[in-house]
């Protein structure tokens, strides 16, 4: 009887931990983990640095709408390089924007997907990409300085041929509080 | 004076040699290494020159570019110069460097500005640099001037960030035949003042050199790329004297000149974090980049395809290579391909948690550095999960610019 029982009881005991090693060993991960966002936001930039606003309403509203946010560095290939060139040059300070990015949303539970677009232009660079793949929401900052980033003649396009929402932040008094690279967290 | 090259080719070869008939021995070629026009590489040959000559060596200058600085002019005072020669090409008269001239002088050391120069049509080289080389086969010692933008290798990349691309390019092999390179090094700064002050370009050009090619982060980078080069090449010859043994021991070991990253990927979005922090690291090591996905026999799900055209396109615009193998066997695939592309480095992102009879086996990291000796292993922190931890536990830190 005694022994049916220390039998019984190691047998459940054996049972109970192979359970317990076929389960994931971080259960808390699990009840973090948000449903799979089904919405993207495309949050398109030109330089070294973006408004923070612009940021801030993307990733409200991917909150919001459980998408993930998709921020596209885009680059301009010279006249002189074919358009699949390599740049990396222009791609240093564009690399740690993206990673600030990442980690400002990911801190807030927002998912994130980058992207890089190339062209001749910053328009090319866009159209190219958005011809690649669908999104759902584009949220750009506009600015007046056509040197640093979409002019106003692209922005018309985007809203003219592009289509999803697409939603403009005008300029603001508060657009000099920019995040860029620097704002990395750590080693990048 | 005017020649005719095709008759003078076979006196390149028939030319005496300094010291006597019977010497074999080759010239010594230093190559004076800029980031751009201005740096005092002309300057410096012509202060060279001058000690060799005090010290009692028979020294000329084969060719000198002055661009009418006076400074460079004064400093080439009490050289002899070989004069050069007239060549006419479709009506135009082109002034080139008298090859056969110098080497019928046979000085001990001879002076010859601007390496990466294309001669004119009808002499005996296309490029100043095989001019060179028939110099030093001569026995006749070489100092000459060159800028970096000038190396083949480099060319797209300095006409990347200035918008400017360079016609006269050489060979890196050019740079590697060099016995010696010297870098001629200023700041960005003391460049541009010495470009104001007309000691660069009359006063005519420098507002457009100004606006154009001399903008401080051009030569910032470009000074960083020399930089770079110099100690590359430093470090290759370092080997080559250092390595002793077979001729497969020093293949090993020239090998390791050049660092190698390879990154592990997947097709998820946050395979692209560990792609940029691989690409940041090869950029500090001065390395080239490999991603490699090592795919489950299958065909790969839509999403994958998705996430693997955005890491392709991250890839090219990084400069970085993206290979795929398909494989089950993920721990040999990957030392295969480390071994045959070179790599010193392998850069890999947290594994996912293992479950059920799969935690009994090696991690992959320590099962990567037993197939693969002398290779170093990082694995490189999620910082997205660092933050999330953050934030349960205050705001994640702030930083404006």
């Amino acid at each position: 009887m005694t022994i049916a029982l220390i039998v019984g009881i190691a047998v459940a005991l054996g049972v109970g931990v192979a359970v317990g090693w076929g389960l994931p060993p971080h259960g808390r991960r699990a009840r973090r983990e948000a449903p799979r966002p089904v919405r993207s936001i495309l949050l398109p930039f030109t330089g070294s640095a973006i408004s923070r606003r612009a940021l801030e309403a993307a990733v409200r509203l991917a909150r919001v709408e459980n998408a993930v946010i998709m921020p596209a560095f885009l680059a301009r290939v010279p006249r002189h390089l074919p358009l699949d060139s390599p740049l990396p040059v222009q791609c240093m300070p564009g690399m740690a924007l993206i990673e600030a990015i990442e980690q400002r949303a990911s801190a807030q539970g927002v998912a994130v997907d980058s992207r890089i677009g190339r062209g001749r232009s910053f328009r090319d660079a866009l159209r190219r990409l958005l011809k690649e793949e669908q999104f759902d929401r584009i949220i750009i900052s506009a600015t007046d300085n056509p040197y640093t980033g979409l002019s106003a003649e692209d922005l018309e396009w985007l809203l003219e041929r592009v289509p999803a929402e697409v939603m403009i932040l005008r300029p603001a008094a508060t657009d000099e509080r920019r995040i860029s690279g620097e704002a990395v967290a750590g080693h990048f | 004076m005017s020649s005719s090259p095709g008759s003078d080719r076979s006196a390149v070869t028939e030319l005496p040699t300094p010291g006597g008939a019977g010497s074999q021995r080759r010239g010594r070629l230093t190559i004076y290494l800029g980031m751009a026009a201005g740096v005092g590489k002309t300057y410096r040959m012509l202060e060279e020159g001058h000690a060799e000559q005090e010290a009692g060596r028979d020294v000329v200058i084969g060719l000198l570019e002055t661009h009418r600085r006076a400074d460079t002019a004064r400093l080439a005072e009490g050289l002899p110069v070989v004069p050069r020669r007239r060549v006419t090409y479709r009506d135009t008269t082109l002034e080139e460097m008298d090859l056969p001239g110098v080497l019928a002088r046979a000085p001990e050391l001879c002076l010859i500005d601007e390496l990466a120069h294309t001669n004119a049509p009808g002499t005996e080289h296309h490029k100043r640099y095989e001019d060179i080389e028939d110099v030093l086969a001569a026995g006749i010692d070489v100092l000459s001037t060159l800028n970096v933008q000038h190396l083949e290798s480099l060319n797209d990349r300095v006409a990347e960030f200035s918008g400017i691309r360079v016609r006269e390019t050489i060979p890196d092999a050019v740079l590697g035949m060099a016995d010696e390179v010297v870098l001629i090094d200023v700041t960005p700064e003391a460049l541009l003042d010495r470009l104001r002050a007309g000691k660069v370009y009359p006063p005519e050009r420098i507002d457009a050199a100004l606006n154009n090619f001399f903008r401080i982060e051009n030569l910032a980078a470009l000074r960083e790329v020399a930089l770079r080069q110099v100690a590359e090449e430093v470090e290759a010859k370092r080997l080559t004297t250092e390595v002793v043994g077979t001729r497969e021991d020093s293949l090993d070991t020239a090998q390791a000149v050049s660092e190698r990253l390879l990154a592990l990927v997947e097709p998820y979005p946050g395979a692209q974090r560990l792609v940029r922090r691989a690409w940041r690291s090869a950029r500090r090591l001065g390395g080239d980049l490999d991603l490699l996905w090592v795919r489950p026999p299958g065909e790969p799900s839509a999403e994958q395809e998705r996430a693997l055209r955005a890491l392709r396109q991250l890839a090219s615009v990084l400069g970085a290579t993206l290979i795929v193998e398909e494989s089950d066997e993920r721990a040999n695939t990957i030392a295969r391909v480390a071994a045959e592309r070179g790599t010193t480095y392998i850069l890999m992102g947290r594994a996912r948690p293992a479950r059920g009879l799969a935690r009994l086996r090696t991690p992959l990291p320590q099962r990567l550095m037993e197939l693969l000796p002398g290779v170093d292993v990082r694995v490189v922190a999620d910082r997205s999960r660092r933050a999330d931890d953050q934030n349960e536990n205050g705001p994640a830190r702030e930083r404006l610019t």
